[in-house]
């Protein structure tokens, strides 16, 4: 039995549907990358498998031993945690809050799982530390020991990079892989980098205006697939090689002119609901999807546009 | 001076002011750090403004004790206060605004127009920088005091790891499993009675600056949670009872008198923070 198994999913907000029709199924030891266009709903699909917003319709359900709390997180940064005081160590401790019933201290089993942890990560001399002083990479690294202390069997690493440079990318790269491989912890990453997510990744999950999920092999055959890192490419050689790639540009330069539900309609044979979830610029009132994603000046002119533009600036730093 | 200080403690109600004092002073400082943290200073603003009108309010409606009045106001309005940090039309930081503002403006528009007293500007000046207010306590309103105070510390104590937990990371409290918005409503209620206690200390102007002042200073010298928070209750203390010292010394109203000083402190505490850390 799957660990996590998430059939004929809709999400979206306030009647506005993001993606339609999604299932998957994650096995014990998968590393699964969530890889799409800003908006496409990736960040959603997130907190549904997290439980933060439920569905608008279709079911999640855990098995395998892992129940729906067991799901460790690795959150983005918020504002908040930028000037907040706090040791590492009572920040990886507060990974153990939601054992069981209710006490108010930690106990010693707990304290206990919080150091081994912080020793897993590599950490044990900034235990005391700040955690503000910290450099990214380090600051991750508490947010994993402390997702750790939450669950042994499944992880959820929201964009675990953003913001990283390219040595510390590949650090934490290569400690994920670690969990994944040695520890036997199921990975299920959102990411920008699809590079990253295709060299590392068991299965690849593609959300956007079509969907795939597969193994990665098969993700690098499929039309997402090829689209997707084709556009990358294409972006670094800042070139056009082949009518695929230019497929994407004229699609951007039809957004650019506003009017995306007809001229996508026309290309593809999209449904109109998709189409709708592309346009859903302006309307769509949640500040919280938002601030996890690039800031988009313009409108939607630049959706694909600005997936190149991070994973070129990514590959650069 | 000490004679003066010895003799002034001979009247019960100095006593009681100093009691009273130092326990709000207390309160206001455990919960002032998750406040600043989670970008809610205002939120206690907002508060002892709505609690200003409750108590115009209840002196229209000639209540005998307003506490029993004000207290449930206020503690209905800091959970729609803190309720609208969720989806509404109408974001926090503007819902407080306008909370706030409109039961200030209510308030005096009612204690003007149903006022019995005399002295009008007198009482509104009071209630707003509750410059006489903590010498005239009961000793019944000393005990209350006491007894939500008690209330107040032994919940911060209790919850302290979940209120780190959601104050830190609230989507990560979430989903393990934390019932995350019974701890805010907690802490918005506990909020709302400390406003409601700090008001006959300060006044309702100036609990902001106890809630805030002392929890920034503790931030400025100290870099961890607990740490910050033992650090912010001790300086709210001491801050609280130098202010009523210096009060009954000087003949100067007590809240803006501990606000000063809370001031002073907080100058202190960054010059502390630079000679620690360099820069």
């Amino acid at each position: 039995m799957a660990q996590l198994s998430c059939k004929n999913l809709t999400l979206g907000y306030e009647g506005d549907v993001l993606v339609r029709d999604l299932s998957f199924e994650v096995n014990k030891g998968d590393y699964l990358c969530i890889v799409g266009e800003n908006g496409s709903g990736k960040s959603t699909l997130m907190k549904t498998i997290l439980n933060l917003r439920s569905p608008m319709s279709g079911t999640i359900t855990t098995g395998d031993g892992v129940t729906a709390r067991e799901i460790g997180y690795l959150p983005q940064q918020t504002i908040v945690q930028r000037d907040f005081p706090a040791s590492v160590w009572e920040i990886v401790l507060s990974g153990c809050q939601a054992r069981g019933k209710f006490h108010p201290f930690y106990t010693k089993e707990e304290k206990r799982m919080a150091r081994e942890n912080i020793e897993r990560m590599g950490i044990t001399e900034y235990t005391e530390r700040c955690y503000r002083e910290l450099s990214g990479g380090q600051q991750q690294r508490v947010l994993l020991a402390r997702a750790l202390c939450a669950t042994r069997k499944i992880l959820l690493l929201d964009e675990p990079v953003s913001g990283l440079d390219p040595k510390v990318t590949n650090d934490m790269y290569t400690l994920i892989e670690h969990l994944n491989k040695d520890e036997g912890v199921t990975i299920i990453m959102v990411s920008h980098d699809v590079q990253a997510a295709v060299r590392y990744a068991t299965h690849i999950l593609h959300v956007g205006t079509t969907i795939f999920f597969g193994t990665k092999e098969k993700y690098l055959q499929s039309r997402e697939g090829r689209l997707f890192t084709a556009s990358i490419e294409s972006d670094e050689n800042l070139t056009i090689k082949n009518p695929a790639q230019q497929d994407i540009r004229n699609e951007s330069e039809n957004i650019a002119t506003g009017n995306v539900s007809a001229s996508r309609k026309e290309k593809n044979d999209r449904n109109s609901q998709e189409a709708k979830k592309d346009s859903y610029d302006g309307d769509m009132s949640s500040d919280k999807q938002r601030e996890n994603e690039q800031p988009k000046a313009g409108g939607l002119q630049n959706e694909s546009g600005d997936v190149m533009h991070k994973a070129g600036e990514e590959a650069g730093k | 001076m000490i004679d003066t200080l010895v003799y002034y403690f001979e009247f019960p109600f100095v006593r009681y002011a100093l009691i009273v004092g130092v326990l709000i002073a207390l309160c206001s400082s455990l919960l002032g750090v998750t406040l600043v943290l989670k970008r809610f200073s205002f939120i206690g603003d907002g508060l002892s403004h709505v609690a200003f009108g409750a108590i115009a309010i209840a002196s229209v409606l000639n209540l005998s004790n307003d506490m029993f009045f004000v207290l449930p106001a206020t503690v209905i309005c800091a959970v729609l206060l803190l309720r609208t940090g969720q989806n509404t039309k109408i974001k926090g930081d503007a819902a407080v605004a306008m909370i706030s503002v409109g039961a200030l403006a209510v308030g005096y528009l009612l204690m003007n127009i149903f006022s019995t007293s005399a002295n009008l500007s007198g009482d509104v000046c009071s209630t707003l920088f509750g410059s006489t207010s903590i010498l005239t306590l009961s000793i019944s309103e000393v005990w209350l005091c006491v007894v939500l105070s008690i209330a107040v510390v032994v919940i911060f104590v209790v919850f302290y790891n979940k209120i780190f937990a959601v104050t830190f990371d609230e989507d990560f409290a979430k989903a393990v499993g934390t019932n995350v918005n019974t701890y805010n409503l907690l802490i918005a209620v506990t909020i709302a009675i400390i406003i409601v206690l700090a008001m006959n200390l300060v006044g309702s102007l100036l609990i902001s600056a106890l809630v805030i002042f002392p929890a920034l200073s503790a931030m400025r010298v100290f870099r961890s949670f607990k740490t910050v928070t033992i650090c912010s209750a001790v300086v709210s203390v001491i801050c609280a009872t130098l202010g009523i010292l210096i009060s009954i010394l000087a003949g100067t109203p007590v809240g803006s008198t501990i606000v000063v000083i809370d001031i002073l402190a907080f100058f202190a505490a960054c010059v502390a923070g630079r000679v620690r850390y360099g820069a």
